[in-house]
């Protein structure tokens, strides 16, 4: 594959860290058997209870340091739902922040090295994404009735034009998912496998002259995109719950 | 179900494994993990798993706690500005209680002031006038005495004038008649 | 045997080409905060009620870039 016009001891297998593997023994992964995404998707709640439960056990007034950082998320997000959707949106706050911690602490855990991104894989996100789209279509029908289908008609624009845009419209609401789940994994997927190809150069150094140019800048290289992964794994997760408040703003208020 | 997506998979793998003996080195596993069809049942029962236990997790203790220590900490905050607002008032009171105290005091000493000035003015005045009547009875005294004094030297010098003329006729030999005398000086004093 | 190398060859040129893609979105992306930026400086007031559009239209844009990722990785791993 890409090694080729390597020297013959590179391997490059950037995609092998998403694996699934059982966690134990060999055998064939039914659904019910505990893979490594059981395991990483474990000290994903454990890390939530750890932070959200342990964390402010001690109801301060004036916060411990842990508690201020679960007091910062709370804020966080309560002002993004509230900001986006308004005060009825406010309902669905728990429900946005189950997805916002979820992947915020996925991103956050699949960047430790050997660990697995949960995050990265379309099953994972698409069901998020589905997920959010269910809701938002479902609430959408419930509160607005008939109503909601105004929300692909759009009134501002000409008659003539108001079709083509209503076609236009239904396209991108039902690409919403897709954009939404493959954005979520694909920037994961891609900053790790990056890292990992990078991470293939480094051990060149053992292997040939080239290796004393070639090694430290790859090193640097995985430096400067373990910062960017850093970067990536939060705006990401906010990008995704900012979206699901956009969505979810779009069932509460249809028309434009 | 699990048969169909293992052998879907299962040429995919095969597939995969031809391209990538043509490539030269095989990676075994070709393929992208992501769309292995195999795992997909398992990851979503797992994340189902963990999205429902997040969400329990957080709906009913996590987020009415930190929105219970948020409600908190802002009505204690409310309190206390409330409490300050209310010091702060009492302040002004204060201050204003003390600014209408020195008023008063100033008032009440201008007062005490200008009483002691007219009770000092009326003695004055009385004073004043009682010396008034003082000196004009004393002048009036005096002007009596002046006038008596006057009134005495004047019957004295007609007795000399008087005495003198008769002493001066009488030298001259001629026996001159006391009133005669005595006329004309009266005479010559009043012209 | 000389099929499967040029199916090799094509696959491995597509995945490069899909790359050109993500420099498509690199410039859509550095359009969005450049021109977020110079609407900031003009009116800095409104600028901290509109950075959660900024990082939506990022999305938007980014996404794209992520999608002709997804092509090269499906061409050199999974077709």
């Amino acid at each position: 594959m890409a090694t080729e016009g390597q020297s013959e001891g590179l391997v490059f297998h950037p995609m092998d860290q998403f694996k699934i593997q059982p966690l134990f023994g060999d055998g064939p992964i039914h659904w019910y058997t505990p893979t490594n995404a059981t395991l990483w998707m474990g000290i994903a709640i454990l890390c939530i209870i750890g932070l959200f439960v342990i964390g402010t056990r001690g109801r301060a007034t004036i916060p411990s340091r842990i508690q201020s950082i679960a007091e910062l998320g709370y804020g966080f997000v309560h002002k993004m739902v509230e900001d986006v959707t308004g005060k009825e949106g406010l309902k669905f706050f728990p429900y946005v922040f189950t997805l916002f911690c979820f992947i915020v602490f996925s991103n956050f855990l699949g960047l430790i090295p050997g660990a697995l991104t949960t995050t990265s894989h379309i099953a994972v996100t698409g069901i998020l994404a589905m997920a959010v789209f269910l809701t938002v279509t479902i609430f959408g029908f419930i509160k607005n009735g008939a109503h909601f289908l105004e929300l692909f008609w759009v009134k501002s624009a000409p008659l003539p034009l108001r079709p083509v845009l209503a076609l236009i419209e239904v396209i991108s609401y039902f690409v919403r998912p897709v954009s939404h789940s493959i954005r979520l994994a694909g920037n994961m997927m891609a900053g790790h496998a990056v890292i990992k190809v990078f991470a293939a150069f480094a051990p060149l150094i053992l292997m040939s002259g080239i290796g004393i140019a070639v090694t430290p800048l790859s090193i640097l290289a995985i430096v400067a995109m373990y910062a960017l992964e850093i970067l990536v794994a939060f705006i990401q997760a906010y990008v995704f719950t900012i979206l699901t408040c956009v969505y979810l703003k779009d069932a509460l208020h249809p028309s434009h | 179900m699990a048969n169909t997506t293992t052998e879907a998979a299962g040429a995919v793998t095969e597939v995969a494994g031809h391209a990538a003996e043509a490539g030269g080195h095989a990676a075994q596993s070709a393929g992208m993990p992501q769309l292995n069809w195999e795992t997909f049942p398992n990851q979503i029962f797992w994340l189902v798993v963990a999205l429902v236990l997040i969400y329990l997790i957080l709906s009913k203790v996590a987020l009415p706690r930190i929105g219970g220590i948020l409600a908190d900490r802002q009505g204690a905050i409310t309190n206390d500005i409330a409490a300050a607002e209310e010091l702060k008032a009492k302040a002004v009171e204060a201050e204003k209680a003390y600014n209408q105290a020195l008023i008063d005091a100033r008032e009440e000493a201008n007062k005490i002031v200008a009483e002691a000035r007219a009770e000092i003015q009326k003695d004055l005045d009385k004073a004043t006038a009682k010396a008034d009547a003082e000196i004009a009875a004393k002048t009036a005294e005096s002007a009596k005495r002046i006038e008596e004094i006057r009134a005495g030297a004047a019957k004295n010098v007609e007795e000399v004038a008087r005495d003198a003329a008769a002493a001066i006729v009488d030298t001259m030999g001629v026996k001159a008649d006391a009133k005669t005398v005595a006329g004309a000086v009266t005479a010559r004093l009043k012209g | 045997m000389e099929i499967a190398a040029a199916a090799a060859l094509g696959k491995f040129i597509g995945a490069g080409l899909a790359c050109i893609g993500m420099g498509g979105s690199a410039m859509g992306v550095g359009n969005v905060a450049g021109n977020f930026l110079a609407g900031a400086l003009r009116n800095p007031s409104a600028a901290a009620g509109q950075t959660a559009t900024l990082f939506i239209g990022i999305a938007f844009a980014e996404a794209l870039g992520i999608f002709s990722f997804l092509v090269a990785l499906l061409l050199m791993f999974a077709v």
